[in-house]
């Protein structure tokens, strides 16, 4: 796969560590919500690093959109987050990946799951949901530690409809006037707010290791089948 | 701290090799015998090439090792790799 030349045309800092870049890519060849692009960055001389992040954009977007949230110790985010500005040129291929990726065209409800930065391909599927007029009823259940870390809060809010749905949750701390949840994703809250398993929905979930596991586990064990529930977990070492 | 990513990390580097998707291949691991998308596994990126260990028993499946001009896989892990191929 080509290595295409990302010239950077806005940044839009999302929380006090997630930065959203949106690129110029000539000869993008178009992607579908929830892939992924390798990014490589070339220091002068000539040593590289490579990380593989979500698109966070949806494929009518008439920009590339890449959330990076900044890893202190990494190699590739500290750049990204902190020092691309407009005009800053890097290289990325993609799209790769069909596995986590959600069709416009299937008309089965999906349950979205995100810890953390793990919103944001789960993102790009969402306003692909707006954006395609899906049939399907969407529905998002995002966690975050603090209000102040959850990304993209405004904006997904402004996408709740009749058929799109997003709840928040807060595990670490919350203002005493929060309306939402808190608390972890568990077996509760997914049955609460997920579909029942004879609705046989799609189920994502992307987020740090454990937080996957943990959520795919009560997924199964609400009943669901593991053939529904699409994973993608993200580690410390994505920096 | 477990630093696993998943195969979606490692699917440019494979897509250098194969001309399929690999996240939507599926595996049978060779120990024991869960069947799984690559998309799925747990990849460990950080090794000196790349490892792909098995969701279920955490055993190796896959190994990519590359140099400049040549790539070394080592797929004694698995079974099977399962490829969807429509016959031409």
């Amino acid at each position: 796969m080509r290595w295409l030349v990302a010239t950077v045309a806005e940044t839009v800092p999302e929380t006090a560590r997630a930065v959203t870049l949106r690129l110029d890519v000539p000869d993008w060849p178009g992607h579908r919500p929830g892939q992924h692009v390798d990014v490589r960055l070339t220091a002068d001389d000539g040593y590289q690093a490579q990380r593989s992040y979500s698109i966070a954009s949806p494929p009518e977007s008439d920009r590339l959109e890449l959330t990076v949230e900044r890893i202190d110790d990494g190699e590739v985010s500290p750049y990204l987050t902190t020092v691309a500005d407009v005009g800053d040129q890097f290289e990325l291929r993609g799209p790769i990946g069909g596995w986590f990726v959600w069709d416009a065209g299937d008309d089965a409800p999906v349950l979205l799951v995100g810890g953390g930065s793990g919103v944001v391909p789960l993102r790009a599927m969402l306003q692909h949901h707006a954006g395609s007029g899906s049939a399907a009823a969407m529905h998002l259940v995002q966690s975050a530690r603090t209000l102040g870390d959850v990304i993209y809060r405004r904006e997904l809010e402004a996408l709740v409809g009749p058929r799109r749905a997003v709840t928040v949750t807060l595990t670490r701390e919350s203002p005493p006037d929060w309306g939402g949840h808190r608390g972890r994703v568990d077996a509760g809250l997914l049955a609460e707010q997920g579909w029942p398993p004879a609705a046989q929905p799609h189920c994502y979930v992307c987020g740090p290791t454990g937080f996957v596991e943990t959520v795919a586990d009560a997924l199964v064990e609400l009943g669901h089948a593991p053939g529904r529930i699409r994973t993608e977990r993200f580690g410390p070492t994505g920096g | 701290m477990d630093t696993a990513l998943d195969g979606n990390a490692a699917a440019g580097a494979f897509g250098d090799l194969f001309a399929f998707d690999v996240t939507m291949a599926m595996t049978t691991c060779a120990t024991c015998g869960d069947r799984r998308a690559v998309g799925e596994l747990l990849a460990y990126m950080d090794a000196p090439g790349i490892v792909l260990r098995c969701t279920s028993c955490r055993a190796t499946q896959l190994r990519l090792v590359r140099s400049a001009d040549r790539a070394w896989l080592d797929l004694r892990g698995i079974q099977a790799l399962e490829v969807h191929s429509p016959t031409p």
